[in-house]
């Protein structure tokens, strides 16, 4: 009891110490609230800053690609455009069907092969090859695209995203690993 | 007995003060309309939404391996997971239209103005945060369409200038489709968004208690910043009427009905999907938006490709910031419909556009009919009396896809003209360069197609007109002529 009524003196004193702020003096109260409000700003800052961290790392984490093999060279017969299915290479456990992802190999004669995904480059509905006319057409918006991938008609903005690929040993890889945009193309 | 439980429990939780201040609040009598239910129909809806969601969240699995296979065991083996099914798809579908009448009729009745702005702002985020539970519980169905739709929804994104790859990577909580997006979009429809839903709600009902809900407004009664609120105070304390029991009733009765309507459509109709599973490899899928989003789906469809990015990026922004701030630039006047005939205007244009975006995307003819080659028959009127090389045109439009996009007595795509009367419109060598050049929406063939197999599509579209009009004929030749050559 003794010590409070020193402190409560103290902080009188103090007031008239500083005599052009008399308004606001800087008693026990007032100095507990702003050590409080101040430990509080700390708190929230070591709480929020990992939180802010563990919700933005996927908006800094950068694509992962790496090259996946589509299967034997001879799945694909020349003058041909087949579909190839890869796993993709950063899938977790309980990805499902989810982590399968389709893609278009055109194999244009023994050597040269052009690999399109699936997407279509206006806002990413499955494309589906027509043998026949020879086109990539999209069921969405009406995207239209010619063998070779470029743009035949339709609202899609350029060709068809192509993937890097390389002929490995008999088998034929692609760089992939992440969802094609136009931000971020293949 | 009871009287004393209830004296007590009155002396520890003071509750008539809680009522008079709450649902006993006096109104003005004027508010006792038909007009003044959609607030409380949409917060039934959503009261609704969360004890149905809840239940459902007993049986869903959040993870993109089971997510398909648990809705169809809600579909098919839960007792009435059915029925909870069909009411939670139904109520989103009331919610979002209700509180779509809910705003127009504050609009209209000009609601949004002096002293009730933040009523208004806080209505509008509600509104969007209500859209957002319909995209993010539409991503919740877990089939082609949800996995599709969150393709569409990261090729947006990546139409951000600078910061585009990021925002795909937020967005999908990776860099594909994965587990990963399907638990963050479960996150935000169920902890989320609601929780924003709940906040904001708490801010906007006690809005109308603290300023008061706006009276039935008269032609010709302006607001004035200087004595408005006076003038409320001065009706409230004249004529108020407290709100329970005096003019909830017809909030009962409407929400008595908005109920019978919802399960009658849950029963009806059943619930929503699941679709084909959602696995990308089975791309034999046409991807359509749920009911809310068919005008987006629609104008996405329609725009020149060079103000696509831009009316997808910057309009809404822009039309967003004009309903948000609408209480600022237009915050007193009159408040009546009758004296504002630019927003009567504005609601009836409004309501034509989003209308007819979402009758059009209903049978998107914008979308080439995928299987129309191979499935739509063609009709046998039209190759009667042929001769081969025109039959062999026939077989062309068929087993070249010309049918997805072009169709035949009434079978066929819709993206491209119908080709019933083409002969009336092209001559033949117009035929010859739009097969082979391609223009417009049409790709050129000029390569898949050999010449002699030109020369057969064109002979079978001659054919195509009826037999009262006469064919294209070009009109710098005389007449004699071109009739020869046409034929």
């Amino acid at each position: 009891m003794s010590d409070n009524n020193q402190n409560s003196d103290c902080g009188c004193k103090k007031r008239t110490l500083t005599k052009d702020a008399p308004t606001q003096p800087l008693s026990r109260r007032n100095l507990l609230l702003k050590v409080g409000a101040g430990l509080n700003v700390i708190a929230a800052a070591l709480i929020g800053v990992p939180l802010l961290g563990y919700v933005l790392s996927t908006f800094t984490r950068k694509s992962a690609n790496s090259w996946i093999s589509l299967g034997s060279l001879d799945r694909f017969p020349e003058g041909e455009t087949r579909m190839a299915v890869y796993r993709n290479p950063v899938s977790k456990p309980w990805d499902g069907d989810t982590a399968e992802v389709p893609c278009w190999v055109r194999r244009i004669d023994a050597e040269k092969f052009q690999v399109f995904a699936i997407n279509c480059t206006h806002l990413g509905c499955p494309v589906r090859w027509f043998q026949e006319s020879r086109l990539f057409m999209c069921p969405c918006h009406g995207g239209a695209f010619y063998e070779d991938g470029s743009h035949a008609s339709g609202p899609p903005p350029r060709g068809l995203f192509e993937y890097q690929h390389k002929v490995d040993g008999s088998e034929l890889k692609v760089l992939g690993g992440h969802l094609p945009t136009l931000a971020e193309p293949l | 007995m009871l009287r004393s439980i209830a004296l007590w429990l009155e002396e520890r939780l003071h509750l008539t003060k809680l009522f008079e201040s709450t649902a006993g609040h006096k109104v003005p009598p004027s508010t006792n309309s038909w007009f003044y239910v959609f607030g409380s129909g949409t917060l039934l809806c959503f009261v609704l939404q969360i004890v149905t969601g809840t239940l459902l969240a007993f049986v869903y699995v959040p993870s993109t391996s089971r997510a398909w296979t648990s809705l169809q065991y809600l579909n098919n083996e839960q007792f009435l997971g059915w029925f909870l099914r069909a009411v939670h798809n139904w109520g989103s579908i009331f919610m979002v239209a209700i509180m779509s009448l809910h705003l127009v009729q504050t609009f209209l009745f000009g609601a949004y103005k002096y002293p009730r702005e933040l009523t208004w702002v806080s209505g509008c985020v509600l509104f969007l945060c209500t859209l957002g539970m319909a995209f993010t519980g539409q991503v919740l169905r877990f089939d082609q369409d949800a996995y599709w739709g969150l393709g569409i929804g990261a090729s947006i994104m990546g139409r951000v200038p600078l910061i585009g790859a990021q925002l795909v990577h937020l967005m999908l909580a990776g860099s594909t489709i994965a587990g990963e997006t399907l638990s963050r979009f479960f996150s935000l429809h169920v902890f989320v968004v609601p929780g924003m839903i709940i906040a904001l709600l708490s801010l906007h009902l006690r809005l109308v208690l603290t300023k008061g809900i706006n009276e039935y407004p008269q032609p010709g009664s302006v607001v004035r910043k200087e004595s408005y609120e006076n003038e409320y105070e001065e009706m409230i304390q004249k004529t108020g009427v407290p709100f329970v029991p005096n003019v909830i009733g017809k909030d009962l009765i409407f929400s008595g009905c908005l109920i019978v309507a919802i399960v009658t459509c849950a029963l009806v109709f059943g619930p929503a999907g699941p679709s084909g599973p959602p696995n990308p490899t089975l791309i034999h899928t046409a991807p359509k938006p749920d009911f809310y989003f068919l005008p987006v789906y629609a104008i996405l469809a329609l725009l020149p490709a060079y103000m696509e990015t831009f009316i997808l990026l910057v309009a809404p922004v822009f039309g967003l910031a004009i309903l948000i701030l609408l209480p600022f630039y237009s915050g007193t006047g009159a408040k009546s419909y009758r004296r504002r005939p630019f927003a009567v205007v504005v609601v009836l244009m409004a309501f034509l556009t989003v209308g007819l975006l979402a009758y059009l995307g209903t049978f998107a003819p914008w979308s080439p009919h995928m299987e129309a080659w191979s499935s739509a028959a063609t009709p046998v009127d039209y190759v009667k009396g042929r001769s081969a090389l025109e039959l062999h045109g026939a077989i062309l439009i068929q087993s070249k896809q010309c049918r997805n996009c072009h169709s035949l007595d009434g079978e066929g795509g819709l993206r491209g003209p119908a080709l019933d009367t083409v002969a009336t419109r092209l001559r033949p060598d117009q035929m010859i360069r739009q097969v082979i050049q391609g223009s417009g929406n049409m790709p050129a063939y000029g390569k898949n197609l050999r010449p002699a197999e030109v020369t057969a599509l064109v002979a079978f579209m001659q054919t195509l007109r009826p037999s009262y009009q006469p064919a294209a004929r070009d009109s710098t030749q005389p007449v004699g002529t071109a009739t020869r050559a046409s034929r």
